[in-house]
């Protein structure tokens, strides 16, 4: 990544993370000095980077964006959100252009040995283990965007589980964006302890179609034998731009297990990176992009295996209409001494258009003698003879479309473990590929 | 079954056909009444599925000559899914396994679209799930089918039950069958068989693709014809059915050539 001094984006954008009030955390202090240190001397990636070569973010540079007022948290209430709510979580954190609403928050019942709040409430307890990991798994050094979010760490999701916990039910962090031409900074720490099990469903949705920006941040430490499903829904307007880095830490025998959804924004980028620290531990990557119109989705993923008996198991699918571009980057990384990895990656994309693109790159970088990687990519269009076989039997050509579409997408959907979110995202899915197929 | 004064339901004159640029349809004719049960027998590759997909308007082959009428309009005037509104169903020699879409939801979305083109009544989910059982008791099907995806790992008999359970639905006016027959068990077959004599009416017509005088035990023709490259060359009665199983297709083709080299 190229750097400079004080670009005027960046610059522009960190106006208002100098005012913010000190926290009365001095390591946290430390760590957002740190970081507004770093923005200050990055600069907003071009194509010419490596890493963004598919993805042009000029037209996010172009905008300019304020920090959020504080106004929107206060003024929404819970009946603006329901058609929101995910009927199987019973605990929900609620956050409005990067701003906790407590009134929009369900925060009773949970499970002893087990935190859910913002920041501010979480750290009265976990403090000690929040600056063990807050902002130490995403890198803010090269990171723009990390060093951005950092900088304004103010308040954010802490999700905790004590050793043995087990949440049955899943916990909702809901993010809304409300205001225009705002730039919000989510934040989220979930720490999962050693055998503890939990399900997150991080939620980003949208009250207005207009733009702004969310620059989100999520770290995940799963300790040994911890089980941790995240279910992820990016449903932003779609004029917005959406850049989100996820860092998740394996420890012996853990199990991560997530499945993202990308239907929102105009620019969207999310990096995952999931590194296996201890031996024997496993991930399993679910992937779906479905854009259409001039939306650009671009996931990039690293399965990073350090340690032996790791096992990683991926599915990334894109589905694009219009002239909408899909991007995946996925590497798969073995290190020296991470023997016996076992790992698949398939990257399987749908074009439903002549003008929609994708970019996939799959790759292996292998430091070990022992494992077993296999990847593959393919890129399609709708099957004319399953396309004939629905007509043959009455069904009109767009319904067929959408349906073979949506099959498409289902073997992604349908994994996810929350049925009204199955439900929802079906809907979503017919409803976007109905759109989709409209000449613009 | 009928006589010469039941009201045609499919008229086909001269059909000539292709797919990527090779004739395969070369002037065929045939003249379908309510009522009737049609077989068409032929050897492999002689045009039989090639036939039965031009009729329900597969893209990939395109007419280059002749004319189909069906019930007195021009069948080429409507795309595939008019036609299967209009009526005429195709039952697949190898219906397409289609993985992510439920069998169910997907037979309510083709009943009701039909429905509806018919001026009949719709059904929401749980009334159609209480006329399907129905129809699969009738074709002896585990209701289980409905959970799967269409004909996503079905056996090969399972796909062919799987077809007749949609014509059962659909109710057409003309059921083209390509083979339904094979891949059947014998105690499928009866089965089968009996689904569709069960659907027979005297305001309907069905046409059977076979290799097998064994179906049209079960289900009676009125008309065997024998198709070799592109056309037919001959038709019988059911009896032609029972010589062509002893004596297999050459004496036909023989035959059919002669009295063209004598004309
Ligand atoms: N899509 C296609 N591309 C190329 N050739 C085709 C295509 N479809 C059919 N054909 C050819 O057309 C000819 C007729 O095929 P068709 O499937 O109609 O035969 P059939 O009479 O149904 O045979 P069978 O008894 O084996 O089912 C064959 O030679 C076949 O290879
Ligand atoms: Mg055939």
């Amino acid at each position: 990544m190229s750097v400079s001094a004080g670009h005027p984006y960046v610059e522009a954008l960190l106006q208002g993370s100098r005012g913010l009030p000190p926290s009365p955390l001095s390591w946290l202090n430390q760590r957002r000095a740190q970081a507004l240190e770093r923005a200050n001397a990055l600069t907003v990636p071009t194509t010419r980077d490596e890493e963004w070569r598919f993805t042009d973010l000029s037209p996010l540079t172009k905008m300019h964006f304020q920090p959020v007022q504080a106004a929107g948290a206060l003024t929404l209430t819970l009946s603006d959100i329901e058609g929101m709510l995910v009927p199987e979580a019973g605990l929900r954190l609620v956050f409005v252009d990067g701003m906790f609403a407590p009134a929009l928050s369900a925060l009773d019942g949970l499970p002893a040995g087990m935190q859910f709040a913002n920041f501010a409430q979480g750290f009265k307890v976990g403090a000690a283990l929040a600056e063990k990991h807050l902002a130490c798994h995403v890198g803010f050094d090269d990171n723009v965007f990390a060093a951005l979010n950092t900088s304004y760490l103010r308040d954010g999701a802490l999700i905790t589980l004590a050793k043995g916990v087990v949440c049955a039910a899943p916990v909702h962090l809901l993010h809304i964006a409300t205001q225009k031409e705002a730039a919000s900074y989510p934040r989220c720490l979930l720490i999962a302890g050693s055998g503890s099990e939990c399900m997150l469903i991080e939620d980003f949705v949208s009250l207005q179609d207009g733009a702004y920006l969310t620059n989100a941040v999520c770290e995940i430490v799963l300790e040994a034998d911890a089980r941790v499903r995240h279910v992820r829904l990016q449903r932003e307007s779609l004029n917005a731009f959406h850049i989100a880095n996820c860092a998740v830490v394996l420890e012996k025998d853990a199990v991560y297990q997530s499945h993202a959804v990308a239907l929102g924004a105009r620019i969207s980028r999310h990096n995952l990176n999931v590194v296996q620290n201890g031996e024997g531990a496993e991930m399993k990557i679910d992937g779906l992009a479905l854009i259409s119109g001039r939306q650009l989705a671009d996931t990039h993923t690293l399965m990073d295996h350090a340690r032996p008996h790791g096992k990683s198991t991926q599915l990334h699918k894109c589905i694009a209409g219009g002239a909408a571009h899909a991007v995946f980057n996925g590497k798969v990384f073995v290190r020296e001494g991470a023997q016996l990895t076992d790992s698949a990656q398939q990257s399987r994309n749908l074009l439903l258009s002549p003008k929609a693109h994708v970019d996939t790159k799959p790759q292996l970088e292998i430091f070990a003698d022992d494992v077993k990687c296999a990847h593959g990519a393919t890129v399609g269009q709708i099957d004319a003879e399953q396309l004939f076989y629905l007509k043959s039997r009455g069904l009109p050509e767009a319904q067929a479309r959408n349906l073979l579409t949506y099959a498409f997408g289902a073997e992604i959907i349908d994994r996810i473990p929350v049925p009204s979110l199955v439900a929802r995202l079906e809907r979503t899915v017919l409803e976007q590929t109905q759109t989709g197929q409209q000449p613009s | 079954m009928t006589g010469k004064n039941a009201k045609i339901l499919l008229q086909v004159r001269d059909l000539a056909a292709t797919v990527v640029g090779v004739e395969i349809l070369k002037g065929i004719n045939l003249t379908v009444r309510a009522g009737e049960v049609h077989a068409i027998m032929g050897p492999n590759g002689s045009g039989k599925s090639t036939f039965a997909k031009v009729l329900a308007g597969h893209p990939a082959y395109s007419v280059t000559g002749g004319a189909v009428q069906f019930e007195g309009q021009d069948l080429f005037a409507l795309a595939a899914e008019a036609r299967a509104r209009a009526g005429i169903f195709l039952g697949f020699q190898y219906p397409v396994e289609i993985p992510g879409v439920s069998n169910s939801a997907f037979m309510r979305l083709a009943y009701n679209t039909v429905q509806g083109a018919r001026g009949k009544e719709e059904l929401d989910p749980l009334e159609f799930d209480d006329h399907v059982r129905e129809k699969m008791k009738l074709l002896d099907m585990n209701p289980g089918f409905l959970d799967r995806s269409v004909n996503d790992g079905f056996s090969g008999g399972e796909k062919k039950r799987n077809e007749i359970l949609q014509m059962a639905l659909l109710e057409p006016r003309l059921a083209i069958l390509d083979e339904t027959d094979s891949g059947l068990d014998i105690d499928a077959l009866r089965v089968v068989a009996g689904g569709v004599n069960h659907l027979r009416s005297p305001d309907n017509a069905v046409v059977l693709v076979t290799h097998y005088q064994r179906l049209l035990n079960y289900i009676v023709p009125d008309y065997v014809h024998v198709m070799d490259d592109g056309r037919i060359i001959k038709t019988g009665g059911k009896e032609l059915a029972l010589e062509l199983e002893t004596r297999g297709y050459d004496w036909v083709v023989d035959e059919y050539k002669k009295v063209g080299a004598a004309v």
